[in-house]
């Protein structure tokens, strides 16, 4: 099992306490599935991944991922488990401002130490984006700043990837067209996928299908 | 991963190519200032040391004439031969030329410490010291020296300016005084055996080395001095650095987000960011270094008269390239830039991984933060008149001035947040009211220019009320001493009748300069004495007194001690200072005595010819309403060289010159202080234009056309420093009031009255005002330049 | 005979020697115009005791075997040096002439010493013939005669003022007075007073302690530098029980050679040259000091005189820490002969 977890936990701070955002979410993933994750907005999607990327902490139960407890990893551990093993896009500011779009698409697999210039180029022509490599960010539209972060996330070769509405920005049409070419990339790289989604049809096209509500995982 | 991740904060700088000059050139002109400093204060103490090792001073003891400026070459000779272990020196000035040499003339042979100070004079083998009459001299004056001397000269820089050694028998023989010399250094081991100095030589007192250290103290009130101004120099560069640092970290908080994000750990992520800083500070510390060397070399002569006229210091006047300082240099460029990155790398170290992925328009929170400045900036206030009653000394008195302006700075934006919400509330029109609101919400991201440009100014208020009072109060004072008409010099016993006699039908009155250095109140001091008369009953002014002082005075009843010994000495009026044993006199006033490093007694001729029988005066003060005619007179009548003749407009002019000089140093250091902190301003505003513009968008979108808003960017930024400007006057005088009156009488021992300039005030104020426009000049015109398109975008990404 | 020392000490001065005056010596003057010693030599007393300041260099150099009331052995040395930037003498402090003066006091524990300097023409130093007197600042050697003298000097731990009376005649070394010193032909004019009874004070830093025992003083004076391959010197005064006295010095060369001279004097003062060869000096023992091995104990023989002896020093580390250091102290003789002495070496790098 590549992720799995168990009774996960967490709330935040309200003007009336705290609120629980999740009560005991369990959750287990292969290695090479694929799973959607849908949520009314607000109901915790977002923090679920955050939490699985050790990006915060639960205040209760656990996470394994490929065989490390990331409930019991500190800062540096985590930071490491990110480099080596995790991928993730964000719903928006994903990018290096300062650095051009070839720069941003090398740049987490040459922090993990295995940054191939081939794959960058191929990941850059099939999403796009090798007409854009020299511009910066900000002279990008949306999509195109959400294409160049699936491309750093699999350049690097991660064996999860943990997508946060990719392309919430998008439109329908490009909206699907982009899904379908993140759904073969990280096929082919053999990679498990983790994507938070609004879409019925993108859901329906993962091999599984999970809806988060009142806290919980059904 | 280390490369990986300093490329991406590198690649921050690349494209911010704006916010890395203000770092660098704000962290390399603060430098520049400090380090400019510490090079004058290097090579000014590296003078007094090379003079030091020469005179033997410091080092040895000494034996001295108990009155008159010589001993005779026999006493030495019954010295030694009665086992005191004595070398001879004989010092004098030569006029060389349009220049006036000291000439040390010394005996290698018996000199403590061997052939030290000929090894002083380069490496030059003791038998051509002896033997061929050679002088060794500073190259400023070898020049002079041997187109004066028919003998050989050699240049050494390792002497003191305006030095040269030679033989003992050489300087006797140029300085035209056989068998004379003016002090004995002693060796440190003298021999069993030796009989008592009272015995064989009772005319010698001898000097312990301390004693001849009081010039190191004055000397060392003088670069504290400088220092401090470098420091406070130093920190309008710090706010600078500390506003470039805190705004580069503010928007490289999504990329810290990021890189967080991808993996990199925290540890690693600000060892990188500091060693990142740390290669800018040594960059920026390098070019500051190299700008501050400039500085020093082009300020140096002021120095170096400054000293000499102030204390008899010589300080060469050309600058020599010391490690030591340089070295110095990039190390308060590091200390500084790490004490001004601290509070952003802290912010760092605490953010949790997924804040601060927004870019946050405006850098600081107001409000609650306002609240703890205000905190601190009271209780560093309040601290300044606490640090002055606990403790007291020229240290105490410079940590109450940083305590004051510290505080005060930190006072600045709380104060003038609510003199904009003031200005809101009285605006009428919305436009008005527009315009107040959004100056209170830039002013968090201009405090620390604003902060600069307080300090700069209030420095510049305080410093030329000083320089004014001490100018004015210093002509008053020269008006006051200066009384005579003429000054003359005289070398033989012949000239004295002579001019005695022409006196007595030619002058009102002849007034003779007695003076002897001695011992009073247990320190080195003067002894006066004055033939009282009109010319000080009625010129002369105290800074306290009791009776008919000139009466008492003059029949010997009495005393008079300048600032500088009542302080001291702590000798007011109605204390009793003994003269001589058994010879006690009570205090009837107090004068100032400006430019004195010593104090000075002063009593009727009557009593001085009393105590001190064998002294003569050589040097007189004729009264006379006709000065060019008793001139011609003395020359052509007894027979007196021109150059013995002084008049008082030379000498007044003179002694300006030297007052005048001692702060040229730090007026230009005040105008360097305001041109950076200008410098400030412009970069804090060209650096949050770019932030500027969404919040000015909505406006255009609104119907504000851009030159509208060029202009209203204009007028915000002279409202902020004509207000800043108006809380400098206050703190200007504030700070004058404690050099004038704390850090003065620690220094130099008198206190001076405070006079105030409003003119000059008025003047600089304008001056800020004109630095903040025209710092504010070009980022509002590329504002009003801003094309519409770049206007829109903060539309369409918003969405 | 101290030539190393002096020389050592002009280099001090730095004083240029000229490469090339060794070749003319008896011609009367060298290329600076200093005169130089000629063989045959004619003293005139006092006047000779006195200086000449034509010679480059000049000593007055004595150094006494003394006893305490308990026994103690100690040594005493009292040296005056003369050296001349120039030959002649001038008023004040134009003159040429440099005096220089060492004093030590040696006990079987410890060492001390002390040095002055001075010019000629200022009267802080000098030598007058008659009444003589030698004197440096307040160090002195004076008396009526040159028989009859009163010894005094000061360093900051120590003090002494010693009487000598003379019991024996002058002695001449070398030829009448002319010594010559390597192979090459340097020379000085060199006697000594070997006869001198010597009673006086020492204050030492335990206190007063009365001596008597015997001095020998030393005159010399040349104006030629050793040869430039002699890099050091040994010099030994030695009085045996018998009442014979010997002198000799062994001059140390580069190539590990040596040139050897001395003196034997019988107990009537009367003298027979030791040439080159007629004696040798071997090294015994070595002592460190000062950072450096210096020989403390020697083998001296003089097969012509059946002399076969070991000369030991009586306290090893009589080091001169002067400006130009060197070693000088009281040694002890056993062997053929039985006796006391003392040792002066110069040139231990
Ligand atoms: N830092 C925070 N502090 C307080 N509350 C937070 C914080 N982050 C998220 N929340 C709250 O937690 C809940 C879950 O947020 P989360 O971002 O996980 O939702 P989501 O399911 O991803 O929503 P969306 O579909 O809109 O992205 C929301 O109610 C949100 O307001
Ligand atoms: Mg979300």
């Amino acid at each position: 099992m590549l992720l799995e977890v168990d009774g996960l936990t967490k709330s935040y701070a309200g003007p009336e306490g705290p609120v629980e955002v999740l009560r005991g979410v369990d959750l287990a993933l292969d290695a090479g599935r694929t799973l959607a994750l849908t949520g009314d907005s607000g109901s915790g999607k977002s923090t679920l991944l955050h939490l699985i990327a050790g990006l915060d902490t639960a205040e209760a139960g656990r996470i394994r991922l490929d065989g490390a407890e990331v409930t019991a990893l500190d800062d540096a551990g985590c930071a490491a488990l990110r480099r080596g093993r995790v991928g993730i896009v964000f719903q928006q500011f994903n990018l290096i401002p300062s650095l051009d779009v070839a720069a941003n698409i090398a740049f987490q697999a040459r922090l993990a130490g295995r940054h191939e210039p081939e794959r960058d180029a191929r990941l850059a022509g099939a999403l796009g984006l090798t007409p854009h490599l020299a511009k910066y960010p900000e002279q990008l539209s949306g999509g195109q700043q959400q294409r160049v972060a699936i491309a750093r996330t699999l350049a690097a070769r991660p064996k999860l990837v943990l997508a946060d509405e990719p392309t919430g920005n998008l439109d329908e049409t490009t909206s699907g067209a982009v899904l379908e070419e993140m759904l073969a990339l990280v096929a082919e790289t053999g990679a498990a996928l983790l994507m938070v989604t609004h879409s019925e049809a993108l859901a329906a096209r993962m091999e599984r299908r999970l809806h988060l509500s009142r806290g919980r995982l059904a | 991963m280390t490369r990986a991740a300093l490329s991406a904060l590198w690649s921050f700088w690349r494209r911010n190519p704006l916010q890395l000059f203000t770092l660098v050139a704000g962290l390399a002109l603060a430098t520049a200032l400090w380090s400019g400093v510490q090079a004058l204060n290097a090579e000014a103490r590296s003078s007094y040391d090379a003079a030091a090792a020469v005179l033997g001073e410091g080092r040895y003891d000494q034996l001295v004439p108990r009155s008159g400026e010589t001993i005779p070459q026999e006493t030495w000779l019954t010295l030694r031969r009665a086992g005191w272990q004595a070398g001879p020196v004989l010092e004098g000035r030569l006029r060389a030329g349009e220049t006036s040499v000291r000439i040390v003339g010394l005996d290698p042979l018996t000199m403590p410490g061997g052939a030290g100070p000929v090894t002083q004079a380069g490496d030059a083998p003791l038998a051509t010291f002896l033997r061929e009459g050679t002088l060794f001299a500073h190259p400023e004056v070898a020049g002079a020296l041997t187109a004066a001397l028919p003998r050989p000269v050699v240049a050494d820089p390792g002497l003191a300016p305006g030095t040269a050694i030679t033989d003992i028998g050489v300087a006797q023989e140029i300085l035209n005084r056989p068998g004379a010399l003016s002090r004995l250094v002693l060796a440190e081991t003298q021999p069993l055996g030796r009989p008592p100095l009272a015995e064989i030589a009772p005319e010698l007192v001898r000097q312990t080395s301390r004693q001849s250290a009081d010039i190191g103290q004055l000397t060392d009130s003088f670069h504290l001095n400088l220092t401090a101004f470098g420091l406070l120099s130093f920190a309008v560069g710090l706010f600078i650095v500390h506003g470039a640092i805190g705004l580069a970290f503010e928007q490289r908080r999504p990329m810290v987000r990021t890189l967080r994000t991808l993996g990199l750990p925290l540890g690693r992520l600000i060892a990188l960011m500091a060693a990142e800083l740390a290669a800018i500070a040594l960059v920026a510390g390098g070019i500051g270094v190299a700008l501050g060397y400039a500085l020093a070399a082009s300020l140096l002569p002021n120095v170096a008269a400054t000293l000499e006229g102030l204390y008899g210091a010589q300080v060469s006047g050309a600058l020599s390239l010391r490690p030591a300082w340089w070295l110095s240099g990039l190390g308060i460029a590091l200390l500084g830039t790490a004490l001004a990155a601290s509070g952003a790398f802290w912010r760092i170290a605490r953010m949790p991984v997924l804040a601060g992925g927004g870019r946050r328009a405006v850098a600081l929170p107001a409000g609650r933060r306002h609240g703890r400045q205000a905190a601190l900036a009271v209780a560093l206030m309040a601290a300044t008149p606490l640090v002055l009653w606990v403790a007291d000394g020229l240290v105490a008195g410079f940590v109450a001035l940083g305590a004051l302006l510290l505080g005060a700075a930190l006072a600045l934006p709380p104060l003038l947040d609510r003199a904009l919400a003031l200005g809101a509330r009285w605006a009428r029109g919305v436009r008005a009211e527009w315009f107040w609101a959004d100056t209170r919400q830039q002013l968090p991201g201009l405090s620390l220019a604003l902060m600069a440009l307080l300090l700069a100014m209030a420095a510049n208020v305080g410093v030329s009320t000083m320089v004014s009072s001490f100018r004015l109060t210093f002509t008053g004072f020269l008006d006051q001493r200066l009384t005579a008409e003429l000054y003359v010099e005289t070398e033989s016993a012949a000239e004295r009748a002579a001019l005695r006699t022409l006196a007595a039908r030619e002058a009102r009155a002849l007034l003779p300069v007695l003076t002897v250095e001695t011992r009073l109140a247990g320190r080195r001091a003067q002894l006066r004495g004055l033939r009282v008369g009109p010319t000080y009953s009625e010129n002369w002014t105290f800074l306290a007194r009791e009776g008919a002082v000139w009466d008492r005075v003059a029949a010997g009843e009495a005393v008079i001690v300048n600032e500088q010994l009542a302080r001291r000495a702590d000798l007011w009026p109605g204390a009793t200072l003994e003269l001589a044993p058994g010879r006690s006199l009570p205090v009837a006033g107090v004068a100032g005595d400006y430019g004195n490093p010593l104090g000075q007694v002063i009593v009727g001729e009557a009593l001085f010819r009393d105590l001190f029988p064998e002294e003569t005066a050589t040097r007189f003060g004729l009264r006379t309403e006709t000065p060019q005619a008793l001139r011609t007179a003395l020359v052509e009548e007894a027979g007196l060289d021109p150059g013995q003749i002084t008049d008082q407009s030379a000498l007044k002019a003179f002694s300006l010159e030297v007052f005048d000089r001692t702060f040229t140093v730090t007026a230009a250091l005040n105008v360097l202080t305001l041109a950076v902190a200008g410098f400030a301003m412009l970069m804090s505003l060209l650096t949050l234009a770019g932030m500027r513009v969404p919040q000015l968008a909505p406006a255009w979108a609104l119907g504000v056309t851009r030159r509208t808003l060029g202009r209203l960017e204009l007028l915000r930024a002279g409202v902020l420093a004509g207000l800043t400007a108006a809380a400098a006057a206050p703190l200007g005088l504030a700070l004058a009031w404690m050099l004038l009156a704390v850090v003065n009488v620690e220094a130099f021992g008198w206190r001076l009255p405070m006079f105030l300039f409003p003119l000059d005030y008025a003047r600089l104020g304008l001056l800020a005002l004109a630095a903040a426009l025209a710092a504010a000049a070009w980022p509002a015109l590329r504002l009003a330049r801003t094309p519409p398109s770049a206007l829109l975008k903060v539309f369409a990404n918003e969405a | 005979m101290r030539h190393e020392t002096l020389l050592a000490l002009t280099a001090l001065l730095a004083a240029p020697l000229p490469a090339g005056a060794q070749g003319f010596a008896g011609m009367g003057t060298d290329a600076e115009g200093f005169a130089t010693p000629a063989p045959d030599p004619r003293f005139e007393f006092p006047a000779d005791h006195g200086a000449h300041p034509d010679y480059r260099i000049e000593w007055w150099y004595l150094t006494a075997n003394l006893e305490g009331p308990e026994g103690t052995a100690y040594g005493l040395q009292w040296t005056l040096f003369r050296s001349a930037l120039a030959p002649g003498e001038a008023e004040g402090w134009e003159s040429p002439q440099i005096w220089f003066a060492h004093a030590a006091v040696t006990t079987p524990e410890a060492h001390h010493a002390a040095e002055r300097f001075a010019r000629g023409g200022t009267g802080q130093a000098g030598v007058r013939p008659d009444p003589f007197a030698a004197w440096i600042d307040d160090w002195r050697m004076a008396g009526e005669s040159f028989d009859d003298l009163t010894l005094r000097a000061t360093g900051p731990e120590f003090a002494y003022e010693v009487e000598l009376t003379a019991e024996g005649p002058l002695v001449f070394h070398g030829d009448g007075g002319y010594s010559v010193k390597s192979e090459a032909g340097q020379a000085s004019y060199y006697y000594s007073q070997p006869f001198y009874r010597a009673a006086g004070t020492l204050t030492l830093p335990g206190g007063e302690v009365a001596v008597t025992g015997s001095a020998w003083l030393d005159r010399e004076w040349s104006s030629q530098p050793l040869a430039a391959d002699q890099t050091g010197w040994d010099w030994f005064s030695l009085t045996f029980e018998s009442g014979a006295k010997l002198m000799a010095f062994q001059l140390r060369q580069t190539d590990g050679g040596t040139f050897a001279s001395g003196t034997w004097i019988a107990p009537d003062g009367t003298t027979e040259a030791l040439g080159d060869g007629a004696l040798t000096a071997t090294p015994l023992e070595e002592t460190q000091v000062a950072g450096r091995m210096v020989p403390t104990r020697w083998r001296l023989e003089v097969p012509a005189r059946d002399v076969a002896v070991t000369v030991a020093a009586l306290n090893p580390r009589s080091w001169m820490d002067t400006s130009v250091p060197y070693w000088e102290g009281p040694v002890r003789v056993a062997g053929s002969h039985a006796g006391r002495g003392y040792l002066e070496m110069t040139g231990y790098e």
